[in-house]
């Protein structure tokens, strides 16, 4: 199959996965109970009020009337306004999208850092006191999941040691000279390096706490599949041209066993970025989790709709860019 | 004088001993027969002297010389580069033995250029000859092209010219036929055996199969259980062998003018003496 039409049938199917999601979203919200309209009035107003509000947002429709009116606005690039701030809900959710994508993409980055370098170390030292050492950080790791993570990260670099700042983006006395809210990119290409340490040591805890289990996951993965790598003929052979244990797991194993801790981050990483609704609350991060918790509080449907949605299509992204890279680093499926 | 010395090595596993007090010589452009059934330890000796022992196994004694440097003694790096430059492994398995990610070209001339300092042009040429050498057409296309994109055959080729990339003084074949087809089998030995008497490499053929031996060794060593039963001529051996145990095998291998034939079983009665002789080896040093 050709790359082409490798990536149509990609799009289509996120089409029909987008549109299923969309359908789900828009009926469970509206089933569960709790009125978003009666949470914005004053206590004591009347029928009429809340009639009045209802036509506002079209909520005197019914499901399906509804749904087909958000599906069009939807096409033509309108997700609705928000009923909590009467903003449009595409602006708000694309005001927002950065600080989480900075975040996620940050955890990611040290997750593989983290885990690449446990389980190169783990692999160099096989057999060891080491190995064993990182097989149980491994196993803690795995079994604390990244809210509890970012509890004990509050307690240790928050309360015991407090070096990096609890809660926030960002430190509000900071002037911000930037035109997009990507700000730690912003920060680097304006070479503002003094905005940048105060980002980073925002998402330190944050972005350290979604890493964690990440990062044993990858460490465990990687390891297992490079230790049995080590033993294949080929690694072997290449012991006997004179090359020494560093060289024959960094150029010979690991470019094989790579491919299924690959396959495997980016399935971890939409959970990573799904974790990142309750770590951000925990840090009182800026981002589109804090702002969905929020809005699933005010019962805000438009603006749960376009952040579901929005997730939904990151998701989807990743994995298709999961899946090209790893056809680009397998060279049997890239000839095949 | 001999390239290769192994001296009274002994191996174990745990506790269970896998080489018993092994001997043997390579000297200068000759080619010697190391021949036993599976499990034997043919290739545990071709470990041992190329440094890749797995873990699991333990050298307790004994010494393994290379061209005068004692190797077991050596710090293990300096082990590596001697061997690296000096020795080189044709191997059993051609679908394994390549690198499924790298390009072919690479894989022959990564030693040159990282371990022996050639440059990375120099050994481009190299490589083109060396493919010439060993009958693969289109050499420069073979160069470009994944493992997978090769027969067995053309890969087996490709291990060939790569050992003999960096003119080794010794080269160990382990088996390098065995997992060929049948057709391809001969050509490869013939392959090898005519690389082998143009670079004067001195060669340590392992095989189980003594028609092969017949053809291209001048001296062979029997192994049964890690103990080595026979040390002789070629020409002696096939003329009547000393041990009860190697004459049985060769009483038991068919033809050697058809080297597709397997071994039809040596007797009981002699096997259980060899496994005597071992329980008596074994007792004299200590070993359980
Ligand atoms: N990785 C290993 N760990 C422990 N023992 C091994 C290992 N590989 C082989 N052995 C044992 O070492 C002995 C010799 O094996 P080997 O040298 O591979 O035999 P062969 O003569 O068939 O090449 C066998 O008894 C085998 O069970
Ligand atoms: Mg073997």
């Amino acid at each position: 199959m050709t790359l082409i039409r490798r990536i149509l049938l990609r799009l289509l199917t996120m089409a029909i996965t987008l549109f299923g999601v969309a359908v789900i979203v828009f009926f469970v919200i509206r089933v569960v109970p709790g009125n978003p309209i009666a949470m914005m009035l004053p206590p004591g107003a009347g029928e009429e009020d809340i009639a009045r509000l209802k036509a506002l947002y079209g909520l005197d429709k019914t499901i399906p009337e509804q749904f087909v009116i958000w599906l069009s606005g939807v096409l033509h690039g309108d997700f609705g306004t928000s009923i909590t701030t009467r903003q449009p809900v595409l602006g708000l959710v694309l005001s927002r999208l950065p600080a989480t994508i900075e975040l996620s993409v940050m955890a990611l980055v040290v997750a593989v850092i983290i885990g690449g370098a446990l389980a190169l170390t783990g692999t160099r030292r096989r057999g060891t006191r080491t190995e064993g050492a990182i097989d149980v950080a491994n196993g803690m790791a795995l079994s604390v999941p990244d809210f509890l993570w970012g509890l004990v990260l509050i307690l240790l670099f928050g309360v015991l040691w407090p070096v990096f700042h609890i809660s926030g983006r960002v430190s509000p006395a900071l002037d911000l000279p930037f035109s997009t809210n990507f700000y730690l990119f912003e920060s680097v290409l304006r070479l503002r390096f003094d905005i940048w340490a105060d980002l980073v040591s925002h998402m330190f805890m944050p972005s350290l706490a979604l890493a964690i289990p990440l990062a044993a996951i990858i460490a465990q993965l990687l390891k297992q599949s490079l230790k049995e790598t080590m033993n294949l003929d080929y690694v072997t052979l290449a012991r006997t041209k004179g090359y020494g244990e560093n060289h024959v797991i960094t150029r010979e194993a690991l470019p094989n066993a790579v491919l299924p801790t690959l396959t495997l981050i980016g399935v971890q990483f939409t959970f990573l970025i799904g974790g990142t609704v309750i770590i951000e609350r925990l840090f009182s991060y800026e981002g589109l989790g804090n702002m969905a918790i929020d809005a699933v509080i005010n019962r805000d449907l438009p603006l749960i709709q376009g952040i579901v949605i929005l997730f939904a299509l990151i998701f989807t992204v990743v994995n298709l860019v999961v899946d090209l890279t790893y056809a680009a680093l397998n060279p049997r499926l890239r000839h095949g | 004088m001999s390239f290769l010395t192994i001296e009274n090595l002994s191996a174990f596993v745990g506790p269970a001993p896998i080489l018993r007090d092994v001997s043997l010589t390579v000297t200068a452009g000759e080619v010697r027969g190391l021949v036993g059934e599976s499990g034997a330890g043919k290739s545990m000796i071709g470990k041992a002297v190329l440094g890749t022992l797995p873990p699991a196994v333990r050298v307790a004694s004994g010494r393994i010389v290379l061209e005068g440097e004692d190797l077991l003694a050596m710090r293990p790096r300096d082990r590596r580069r001697v061997i690296g430059a000096r020795a080189a492994l044709i191997p059993q398995d051609p679908l394994t033995a390549l690198n499924p990610s790298r390009r072919v070209g690479p894989q022959i001339t990564n030693r040159l250029v990282d371990i022996l300092g050639w440059t990375r042009h120099d050994a481009q040429v190299r490589a083109l000859e060396l493919l010439d050498e060993v009958h693969i057409p289109e050499p420069e296309r073979v160069m470009r092209a994944y493992p997978h994109e090769l027969s067995g055959g053309m890969r087996q080729r490709i291990l060939i010219a790569s050992a003999f990339a960096a003119e080794p003084r010794l080269i160990i074949a382990d088996e390098p036929t065995t997992a060929l087809d049948v057709t391809v089998q001969k050509q490869i030995l013939r392959l090898i055996r005519e690389m082998q008497a143009r670079h004067g490499t001195a060669l340590l053929f392992v095989t189980h199969d003594l028609g092969v031996v017949s053809k291209i060794c001048q001296s062979l060593t029997v192994l049964y259980g890690g103990k080595v039963l026979e040390d002789t001529r070629v020409g002696d051996f096939f003329a009547g062998p000393t041990h009860p145990y190697s004459a049985a095998l060769l009483a038991a291998t068919p033809k050697y003018t058809d080297p597709d034939a397997s071994l039809t079983p040596v007797p009981e009665a002699v096997i259980d003496g060899v496994r005597a002789e071992i329980e008596a080896f074994d007792r004299m040093h200590g070993h359980v």
